[in-house]
């Protein structure tokens, strides 16, 4: 049976990987290639890279930083941020991306993504929209050239996207990113009904419960960024979290948190005095493939 | 003992060159039919369409020295993903094409009646014969998958392991010292690397 993606979303700012607020503001995290070797030890799915600033600074996608993370990933890694043409896309999948992700250009140029399609395949397509809930309640969808929203619609946009040849869609929210209180079910409902592509939903996760919402709704990938920040083996936890609660997921990491007791956020509990006392003695033997 | 990726012009090489480098096997990158020759086992990497990539083997005169080396000589080849389905006989894929002929069977479609093509994700495969290849894996291990064609095979003996998708798919046959994977073995984890360690180790005793 085809499991449920759990995604890693690193967003990467002057070379920096950053925690990401309402689009707006940001925190730093560290070197990109670092939080890649950690996600794919910690059993991550399928890592997503996003460049944010190459777009707003009009300059190429940077082919050498993602041939120096694409080292140390054993997962599916798509990349976007900055991507204007076919040959564009050519070098980054040569600099070890798998699939690309395209935005800005998207909305200017949909048959960028026709003509990707022909040539590598639409598995290696992803269109990603970024989508807004404006004060009169209605969605748009915020650009490059408009910080606002534009009067486009997120769930024609994805249709759209499906026509012209897009592989999956990346279903991103800029109210709800690094809110920590969930995705934006409603509007994650309306475009996996209007497509029959994959659909990854990402903006807004802070617990465990968010990432089940997201996957009750039948998407193919649910993915999280801040999320899987500065927690040592938040995946493994996170994933550990799921399989405790029923959900089909891919377990394969050599260190498991079986049998591991959670509190109500999914911070591990302390163990035993005389637990962590034995440990000391304990030989635990280093994985060897 | 040394491992050659055919670049043929399609294919994440990159990714498996860095897989055989953190398991510590030697390999090399070439389309040079006299370098490959060289070689003591061969992998076969592919994503993109099938006709092209038959053109691509054939223009650059890589399925004569691929014939020779493999069929001859009996080295080990590994297929991964369209590099597997490229083994069979022929595909429908775009337009009717001869593959290789080295497996029998055909490349089809897959049957899109309950789920959604492509099949891309992390599925889990069925073993049924846990030698050769699949020594290091067990039973229910996942891998990732890409794919929108598949082989169906005619002999099930060669038929080592399969996955469900709306169907049983295969996702790994073999043949004497040909062996083909329908999923990416560079992209799945510990579980790729461990099968790239046991096709190391089967080119190791062939030499």
């Amino acid at each position: 049976m085809l499991k449920t993606r759990v995604v890693g979303v690193l967003v990467v700012k002057a070379g920096r990987v950053v925690q990401s607020l309402k689009f707006s503001r940001y925190l730093p995290v560290g070197k990109p290639e670092i939080s890649v070797e950690f996600l794919n030890k910690w059993g991550i799915d399928e890592i997503v890279l996003l460049d944010i600033d190459a777009t707003k600074e009009k300059r190429p996608p940077d082919y050498d930083l993602i041939s120096r993370c694409a080292k140390y990933c054993q997962v599916p890694f798509s990349v976007g941020g900055g991507i204007r043409d076919i040959e564009q896309m050519s070098k980054l999948l040569k600099s070890g991306a798998d699939k690309v992700i395209v935005n800005c250009e998207f909305l200017d140029r949909p048959g960028l993504i026709t003509e990707g399609s022909k040539r590598f395949g639409s598995q290696c397509m992803i269109v990603s929209i970024d989508s807004m809930l404006k004060e009169n309640g209605e969605y748009g969808v915020r650009s490059s050239h408009d910080l606002t929203g534009l009067k486009l619609n997120p769930v024609d946009l994805a249709k759209k996207a499906e026509e012209v040849g897009a592989g999956e869609i990346f279903l991103n929210s800029v109210n709800r990113d690094g809110q920590k209180n969930g995705y934006d079910l409603r509007l994650l409902a309306k475009v996996r009904n209007a497509v029959s592509i994959p659909v990854i939903i990402c903006g807004g996760v802070g617990h465990v419960d968010h990432l089940i919402e997201g996957i009750n709704l039948g998407v193919s990938a649910v993915a999280a960024a801040n999320f899987f920040h500065f927690i040592e083996h938040s995946v493994v936890i996170t994933k550990r979290a799921l399989v405790e609660m029923g959900q089909e997921i891919r377990l394969d990491t050599y260190t498991t948190y079986e049998r591991q007791e959670f509190d109500d956020d999914i911070r591990l509990n302390r163990r035993s005095e005389d637990y962590l006392t034995n440990l000391r003695f304990t030989y635990l033997p280093e994985e060897v493939i | 003992m040394l491992i050659a990726i055919v670049d043929y012009g399609m294919g994440n090489v990159g990714s498996i060159t860095n897989s055989l480098k953190l398991l510590d096997v030697d390999s090399f990158v070439s389309n040079d039919s006299r370098l490959l020759t060289k070689a003591d086992g061969y992998i076969l990497p592919g994503v993109g369409a099938f006709p092209v990539a038959i053109e691509n083997l054939r223009s650059r005169k890589l399925d004569i020295t691929l014939t020779n080396e493999i069929i001859e000589k009996k080295k080990p080849l590994l297929g991964i993903c369209l590099g597997m389905q490229l083994l069979a006989e022929d595909s429908e894929e775009q337009k009717f094409t001869r593959g290789l002929g080295w497996i029998k069977g055909h490349v089809k479609r897959i049957k899109a009646e309950h789920v959604r093509v492509p099949h891309v994700g992390w599925n889990d495969i069925a073993i049924k014969d846990a030698n050769g290849l699949l020594r290091n894996i067990e039973q229910g291990s996942h891998f990732y998958f890409d794919h929108e064609y598949h082989l169906e095979c005619e002999y099930t003996d060669r038929l080592i392991a399969t996955c469900d998708y709306g169907g049983l798919l295969v996702s790994v046959v073999t043949k004497d010292n040909i062996f083909g994977v329908q999923f990416h073995p560079e992209k799945s984890q510990r579980n790729g690397l461990k099968l790239l360690r046991s096709f190391s180790e089967i080119v190791k005793e062939s030499c």
